[in-house]
């Protein structure tokens, strides 16, 4: 495959993997949550290399699962002695951060792994770095791990789909029908992680927020049924990936900037046009009920 | 007869003040109960807490002479309506679909079976037409209908009620009776959080008078006394003079 075909896979299995969380990550209303933990994996993944001393995906995704609960519960734990729930995101998320940043500048030295990359990612190079698969040649690595996050993001939700509706809905009825609503809480925030640190290799943590939030708040706009809102949601990902790569082509520029760009031009298109949320709509509706 | 409900010594407290204490009844099976006293007296807290969703600080609750982990799927729940979130993207239908979530079990989708046990119990709160609506444009009084129409597929043997009639429209109110008594002819217990005084002698046989502890409980007929109505409500209700004279 061609350069560019690399650069626009990679990006639309990132848009795909994060559009389809991010429909979970709104509803729960735990957007600020994907902010906290698009930066504190960093920690997990410094960690992770320090433990092992190599950079390798299956190391970086546990240390990324590990920092993602370590974040989720200390936010909880905070929260529940009297710390309100955005100071308690805003405390532990930069907290655990900073300590990652120190343990890159004073640990790590020269390896591959530095604040700016963090932030911005570098999808640019992410085609020349090729592994072997079997039967199918020679493979850019990040597109090996983002197509087994998103399988692993489907099968979950195809599992867990009614169990994620009901405590997304109505907690106090999930737990009163025995659904264990803690356990399907972490299971999600561990998907959260892992999906989160596939996709910050490629893309960046700034990216990483955009495409989880942007996409799925579009999608909200569009429907009122909780599937079509998934597949919606996962399609803006991959439109905004694939128009973000031409508008930097066009204009030189950053691609993960410019795809972050992107789904927020679609985010305003949704925001004005659509016909069931859109303001538009919600303007002429009014005036053809009195005609 | 063996109580559906045992409470003894209960209490608990909601955010460091002590809301509930020393709680203790029984209901007995096939009966309507109201709970009521004045605000803050601890009304939805006690079902909280009986059903395990906010922690007691001491006592011991019992459902049909077993804990409350074995009894899950014999206990229904209606929570208030403004506990969730009317924009989330469903509808009626589905809402009432989540009552047989516990019982599909993991990994199985909702089947055909399921769904129309969904419908037939929102035909029976007149809202079979409504089926497909988002539930963000159904009105209030229709919410609450879904409400009971997912307490209803989960044809469960004690049924827990937060302020079901809060709000709801006079043909909603009338459906919701219809629907408890219809219930309790089937030998039901059914178990209400109540707030319009008015009504307790037409609706319920039973009623709890809650102020942080138990102040009566019995019999409407004998229980829901002027004396007992003060001595629950305090010098806060002073209306409640003209209408018991």
């Amino acid at each position: 495959m061609s350069y560019t075909g690399w650069i626009l896979l990679t990006a639309s299995l990132v848009g795909l993997s994060c559009g389809f969380i991010g429909v979970l990550l709104i509803l729960r209303r735990m957007a600020m949550m994907a902010d906290a933990i698009s930066h504190t994996v960093l920690l997990g993944i410094v960690t992770a290399f320090l433990v092992t001393r190599e950079l390798s995906g299956i190391h970086m995704l546990i240390g990324a699962i590990i920092a993602g609960l370590l974040t989720t519960v200390l936010v909880q734990w905070f929260h529940e002695r009297g710390v309100q729930q955005e100071a308690s995101i805003g405390v532990v998320f930069t907290s655990l951060f900073a300590i990652g940043v120190v343990l890159i500048a004073t640990q790590v030295g020269n390896a591959h792994l530095d604040v700016k990359h963090t932030l911005m990612g570098e999808i640019t190079f992410i085609p020349w770095e090729k592994t072997h698969i079997p039967w199918i040649g020679e493979v850019p690595e990040a597109v090996v791990m983002l197509s087994a996050v998103l399988l692993v993001v489907m099968i979950a939700i195809l599992a867990f789909y009614k169990e994620w509706k009901i405590t997304s809905f109505d907690p106090a009825l999930a737990a009163s029908l025995g659904i264990p609503v803690v356990l399907m809480h972490y299971v999600f925030m561990s998907l959260v992680s892992v999906t989160t640190v596939a996709a910050f290799d490629a893309v960046g943590a700034i990216m990483v927020v955009a495409m989880l939030i942007t996409p799925a708040a579009a999608a909200y706009l569009w429907t009122d049924r909780l599937g079509i809102m998934l597949v919606l949601s996962g399609l803006f990902g991959v439109i905004s990936a694939i128009l973000g790569y031409y508008i930097a082509a066009w204009l030189d520029t950053s691609i993960s900037g410019s795809m972050a760009f992107a789904t927020g031009l679609i985010f305003m298109i949704s925001f004005i046009g659509s016909p069931k949320h859109g303001v538009v709509a919600k303007w002429i509706r009014p005036q053809m009920l009195s005609s | 007869m063996m109580p559906v409900l045992t409470v003894r010594e209960l209490s608990a407290s909601y955010r460091k003040n002590q809301v509930l204490n020393n709680v203790q009844f029984n209901i007995k099976p096939g009966t309507m109960t109201s709970i009521v006293g004045p605000n803050g007296a601890g009304k939805s807290t006690l079902l909280k807490v009986i059903l395990e969703l906010h922690p007691k600080l001491s006592g011991n609750v019992s459902f049909f002479g077993s804990t409350y982990n074995k009894s899950k799927s014999r206990i229904g729940y209606v929570p208030q309506r403004g506990s969730v979130d009317w924009d989330f993207p469903t509808n009626a239908l589905d809402v009432v679909l989540m009552g047989l979530y516990g019982q599909i079990g993991w990994f199985k989708w909702p089947k055909k079976s399921d769904k129309e046990k969904a419908l037939a119990a929102l035909s029976q709160m007149g809202m079979a037409d409504f089926a497909d609506r988002q539930i963000s444009q159904l009105s209030g009084g229709q919410q609450q209908r879904v409400f009971l129409a997912r307490a209803l597929v989960q044809d469960a043997d004690l049924y827990f009620l937060d302020e079901p009639l809060a709000g709801v429209d006079a043909a909603t109110e009338r459906a919701i009776m219809d629907t408890l008594k219809v219930l309790k002819e089937k030998g039901r217990t059914v178990m209400v959080v109540h707030h319009d005084l008015q009504t307790v002698e037409d609706y319920f046989d039973h009623v709890l008078m809650l102020n942080r502890t138990v102040v009566a409980h019995g019999a409407t007929k004998e229980t829901f006394t002027k004396e007992n109505i003060y001595r629950t409500y305090g010098g806060t209700l002073r209306w409640m003079g003209e209408k018991l004279g």
